[in-house]
């Protein structure tokens, strides 16, 4: 039953929904307000007194600015090579017809099913047996898998609900094949690909298992969170930045939403 | 004179589907031509081979003298109306009408002065700046009709364009199009499952069936002197006659048919003619058509609407004239 015809929830029925909601939300702002916190060693409710001397310290730390230039530089190549990867096979699986083709598709989509640890596994065992020394770039291909899974699915939705004839019209009008694609495909599926961007950005951003085994002396936002928790020295930096990469992830993730919300009329379809 | 379109014994082979198989076509410059035929008969793939969609599995395809094999839909000088229009839904009007001539570098001003004239021509000035989302199926089916005319083909494919209208509506585009035809003195090759459109339109008609052609001819050639069983049924379902049937009125033992108006119907259950009995009447507004049975063979007659009629299973007497009863090429 639907309850859009202006009748109330029952009263107990509201108050679960909050509390379910506190329950998700609460501890993030908790994390905020111990970022403002005057003790350092350990985190204790309520704090003694507030102070914003954490963020300047979090600024002159290098530590904090390496793991976070190095986060931002993979989650930027990961992604690109996902958006240009995840286009061409989603173009590939939703336009032509071949032998394999659901097989394909699933085994894409695969690397987002299976749990990261497996990936991690299979990854470092396959850059150990192949002698590939653990670099940047092997952080890049381990994010990279799950990442071109996000552009897919995003661009294979969008190209399912473009008309397959929009392109031979394209083609029929005296355009060549990287015109039908700069002028027809490209505006079709732009917002598509941002969305699906962004996705895999937020994604690689936060990602800690399958970097943990891709990674050799680096240390990502996510991993030096890790290490930084064992220290009992300035723990509120810990805070401010994951404020910092609360804010970075939320954003592109609303935008992503935001921009794929209105996509329920068929591109290209003439009746 | 050369084709506009010539295909010497063109097969497109899917696996083992034979959407056209050996087809030998020739069509005139400046024509309107109709490409008639049950959906599969390979009549759309005729279609796209000259659209250059798709390429011959044996053959060869000559637009207006030149080779067609091998060149892409991009380098031919022929334009399509797709059957569901394929407008572009990122651009407003007057740059989908536009495309051909922006991909081909004609200047801005240029390109949209001639788009807006080709809006113009299809009576929809002013629409310019409209997404195609705001219009309707008859506005979109113009714009891209205009999109395909702007680029002055030398050969307008149209695939089914009406398909998607309602009655009046279709009526008045097939007018239309006629005359922008006779206008514009460009070659119009159009597929379609409806033979009154295509006998109306056209000035010949090819008739297609299980991607062989079964006849090309003018629309009263069609109509009147079908040379198979299926284009006499198809093309306006004729009465098809079998061989015992027609040697008792001809002396020619070959398939015949007789066109349903051709059939006189009579109370009188004497004289010569043809005893059947009355199985069904079917009022159609400006005639009736009544199904008959004549000793097992089903035939239908069509009497202006307002004959008095004998009752259901009541027997008749049916007569027509020698001339109407033709005779068929099939062999018997």
């Amino acid at each position: 039953m639907r309850s859009d015809r202006g009748q109330c929830a029952p009263r107990g029925l509201k108050i679960a929904a909050a509390c379910g909601l506190l329950f998700l939300h609460l501890p993030i702002l908790l994390i905020f307000v111990y970022a403002f916190t005057t003790e350092e060693k350990s985190f204790v409710w309520p704090p003694p007194a507030l102070t914003t001397q954490w963020f300047a310290v979090t600024w002159n730390r290098t530590d904090v600015w390496d793991a976070l230039s190095l986060s931002v530089r993979v989650a930027t190549i990961s992604t690109a090579i996902a958006l240009v990867l995840g286009t061409l096979c989603a173009a590939a699986v939703s336009q032509t017809r071949f032998f394999g083709r659901e097989t394909i598709s699933l085994l894409v989509i695969l690397p987002i099913a299976l749990p990261g640890i497996i990936t991690g596994i299979a990854l470092r065992s396959a850059f150990a047996l192949a002698d590939i020394p653990f670099s940047f770039w092997t952080i890049v291909l381990g994010h990279a898998t799950f990442c071109v899974v996000v552009v897919y699915n995003n661009a294979v939705a969008r190209f399912r609900r473009t008309s397959g004839s929009m392109i031979e019209a394209s083609m029929d009008l005296g355009a060549d094949g990287f015109q039908t694609f700069r002028h027809v495909v490209l505006p079709n599926i732009a917002t598509a690909l941002l969305a699906g961007g962004m996705l895999a950005f937020a994604l690689s951003f936060d990602e800690v298992i399958v970097t943990t085994f891709t990674a050799g002396q680096q240390q990502t936002v996510p991993i030096w969170m890790l290490e930084e928790l064992i220290r009992p020295r300035q723990r509120p930096v810990t805070n401010v930045v994951a404020m910092v990469v609360v804010l970075v992830t939320l954003l592109p993730i609303l935008f992503a939403y935001y921009l794929t919300r209105d996509g329920d009329q068929i591109a290209g379809s003439g009746k | 004179m050369t084709s506009a379109v010539s295909f010497r014994q063109v097969s497109r082979h899917f696996g083992s589907v034979r959407a056209v198989d050996a087809v030998d076509l020739d069509i005139v410059p400046g024509e309107f031509f109709a490409m008639l035929g049950p959906s599969g008969s390979g009549k759309t793939t005729c279609l796209r081979l000259i659209a250059g969609f798709e390429q011959p599995t044996a053959g060869s395809i000559s637009i207006f003298g030149e080779r067609a094999e091998g060149v892409p839909p991009y380098r031919r000088n022929v334009n399509t109306v797709f059957q569901d229009y394929a407008l572009f839904p990122h651009l407003n009007v007057l740059d989908n009408v536009a495309y051909g001539l922006m991909v081909k570098g004609v200047g801005k001003a240029e390109r949209l002065k001639a788009a807006d004239e080709a809006l113009s021509l299809v009576r929809l000035p002013g629409y310019g700046a409209r997404r195609p989302g705001q219009l309707s199926g008859g506005q979109r089916q113009r714009v891209a009709l205009a999109r395909a005319l702007v680029n002055q083909p030398k050969v307008l494919l149209l695939d089914e364009p009406l398909g998607a209208l309602d009655l009046k509506l279709r009526e008045n585009m097939q007018e239309e199009l006629k005359s922008l035809q006779k206008v514009l003195g460009i070659t119009f090759v159009f597929v379609t499952h409806d033979q009154g459109e295509a006998l109306s339109m056209a000035d010949r008609v090819a008739v297609f069936n299980d991607g062989r052609i079964m006849q090309v001819g003018t629309p009263e050639d069609i109509y009147q002197r079908p040379r198979t069983r299926f284009v006499a049924d198809f093309v306006g379902s004729s009465n098809v006659l079998p061989p015992d049937f027609v040697q008792r009125y001809s002396g020619q033992h070959r398939w015949g048919s007789l066109r349903p108006e051709s059939i006189r119907v009579s109370n009188a259950t004497s004289g010569d003619g043809v005893t059947a009995r009355l199985v069904g009447t079917n009022y159609l507004g400006a005639t009736t058509r009544l199904a008959l049975d004549a000793d097992g063979l089903r035939l239908h007659a069509m009497v202006p609407a307002g004959t008095a009629l004998p009752a259901e299973g009541e027997a008749v007497t049916l007569t027509f004239n020698r001339e109407s009863l033709h005779l068929m090429d099939e062999p018997a």
